[in-house]
């Protein structure tokens, strides 16, 4: 299995929420709806304050409890890698992945029916393209590739950084990464 | 302090604030899926232990209801559904780590079977229904096939009752990433419940008071192992995870205490166990609310557990989006 990754620099983000606008132009996401979100956390007493910002979406897990949730088969795997994906036509809106999901990740795309989640951009990743949230933030905090790969870029970050990811205590191994 | 709060909008239907993917629907499924567990157990069992004199009713007209009541039970489940006419596809493939691929397969199962468990008490249950089903071509040899095969057929019955039962809880407790249901318990509670459930219900449709009595009696015994069981729920709730302990507070002390205690434990099986008590120590009067009480209790463990579970989770965010604002920018 090919393990994709995201690695988002969370001392370089400043919370524009540019890549959700990217996400849902990009996918057609309708209004009122959100692949994608941005959370700012913030620790401390006042006034020693930190502020924390992360642009969170699927993690498109390597033990993703929805794909194993799934009755039928519709949540899957992309091509033998790591991007979880729903096909539509397998879909019957049963909402048990949407239970199983731990970051509560997934939606209910009305008025279609069926279940839609972050997909990886997975029509850009198949030319070679980063997701459009990765390739639209303006202070080049994300980043996307190939975790198997130890040449990569997301290999040599989480080599050469502080990271963490987010709720790995629940067993589903994600792989969106955040640097400290 | 720890604050996390969404900076973009996030209020995705259904899925913010909170969970409310499953409603009412949900709750019906599950618990007269549990119910047609408990009939087609009973109305087996009393034909494997040859009850036919002692319990007429289980014996000869019970196993009738079981298909009325999981299809009312099927058709909340289908209502449910978003994208309903892929209803089928439950059925082109077998997802063996899916809980709901199991039930959707066990339905497969268990349907046919119970219809062949009812055509073989229809002659002496229900005679005007047999009379009209030999009136069919094949009618009367099917009849004679399913009578003849009675004891096979419920000795096949009771396993995959008992898978139907489990599972209805396996279903919820399988989702880890709701804490409420992620314990191993739901499982069996779900599978006494129904089996409570429908001795309630056979209280009621029972003719002799014998046989009310030895119902009562039966109900009495799985009241107690049903509270011993949600004890070790809330014990096992109780001595997990952080997300657990938060999840268990909800009904020791939270908001839902008093809906958990007051409206469920105490009308839906104390006050019915009570009842059921006097009742076969001769105090009577009490004849119908027990069981009535009893359908009640299996219903509500059924709709709170669906809630429950859908208001815990991992992640909790303070959400700053407030979808009726974008009302006031329509003209």
């Amino acid at each position: 299995m090919i393990t994709y990754a995201m690695v988002i620099d969370t001392r370089t983000c400043i919370g524009c929420g540019d890549c959700v606008v990217a996400c849902k132009n990009e996918n057609g996401v309708p209004a009122g709806l959100n692949r994608d979100w941005v959370v700012e956390e913030t620790r401390g007493e006042y006034p020693h304050l930190s502020t924390e910002f992360r642009s969170e979406r699927c993690n498109h897990c390597s033990h993703a409890t929805c794909v194993t949730n799934c009755p039928t088969g519709a949540s899957h795997y992309w091509k033998d890698t790591n991007i979880v994906l729903v096909a539509a036509e397998k879909c019957t809106g049963c909402k048990a992945c949407i239970a199983a999901c731990p970051y509560d990740a997934r939606l209910i795309m009305h008025p279609d029916g069926y279940i839609d989640k972050c997909t990886f951009c997975h029509h850009r990743v198949d030319q070679g393209l980063d997701p459009a949230c990765v390739s639209s933030c303006p202070t080049h905090c994300m980043y996307f590739g190939v975790l198997d790969d130890a040449d990569s870029l997301v290999s040599r970050l989480l080599r050469t950084r502080d990271y963490k990811a987010l709720l790995v205590e629940t067993g589903n191994k994600p792989n969106v990464y955040y640097l400290v | 302090m720890v604050e996390e709060v969404l900076v973009t909008a996030r209020f995705n239907a259904k899925v913010d604030p909170s969970l409310t993917i499953w409603s009412w629907e949900i709750a019906v499924y599950l618990f007269l899926g549990g119910l047609t567990a408990g009939i087609m157990c009973f109305a087996a069992w009393s034909l494997l232990a040859g009850k036919e004199k002692q319990l007429p009713f289980a014996h000869d007209r019970f196993a009738l209801w079981a298909p009325i009541v999981l299809s009312v039970g099927m058709t909340t489940l289908f209502l449910d559904l978003e994208h309903k006419l892929y209803v089928f596809r439950f059925y082109t493939g077998f997802q063996p780590a899916s809980p709901m691929s199991w039930g959707a397969w066990i339905l497969v199962l268990v349907y046919p079977l119970m219809v062949l468990q009812v055509l073989s008490t229809l002659r002496r249950g229900y005679p005007a229904l047999a009379d009209w089903i030999e009136k069919i071509a094949f009618g009367a040899g099917l009849l004679d096939s399913c009578e003849r095969w009675r004891r096979p057929i419920a000795w096949w019955v009771i396993p995959l009752a008992v898978g139907l039962g489990i599972y209805t809880g396996v279903l919820l407790s399988a989702l880890s990433a709701r804490p409420f249901w992620n314990s191993g318990v739901l499982g069996p509670l779900f599978l006494v419940s129904g089996l409570s459930t429908a001795s309630a219900l056979a209280i009621i449709g029972a003719g002799k008071s014998s046989e009310k009595h030895f119902f009562a009696r039966t109900d009495l015994t799985l009241i107690g192992v049903e509270l011993m069981l949600i004890a070790l729920f809330l014990i096992n709730l109780g001595t997990g995870t952080e997300q657990q302990l938060a999840a268990v507070h909800m009904v020791m002390g939270g908001t839902y205490t008093v809906p958990f205690w007051v409206w469920f434990v105490l009308p839906g099986l104390l006050i019915p166990l009570v009842l059921e008590a006097f009742e076969l120590r001769g105090i009577r009067g009490f004849a119908m609310i027990a069981p009535l009480l009893v359908l009640y209790g299996g219903f509500m463990l059924r709709y709170l557990t669906v809630e429950l579970g859908q208001l815990s989770r991992w992640t909790e965010y303070g959400i700053q989006f407030d979808p009726q604002l974008l009302m006031r920018l329509t003209p």
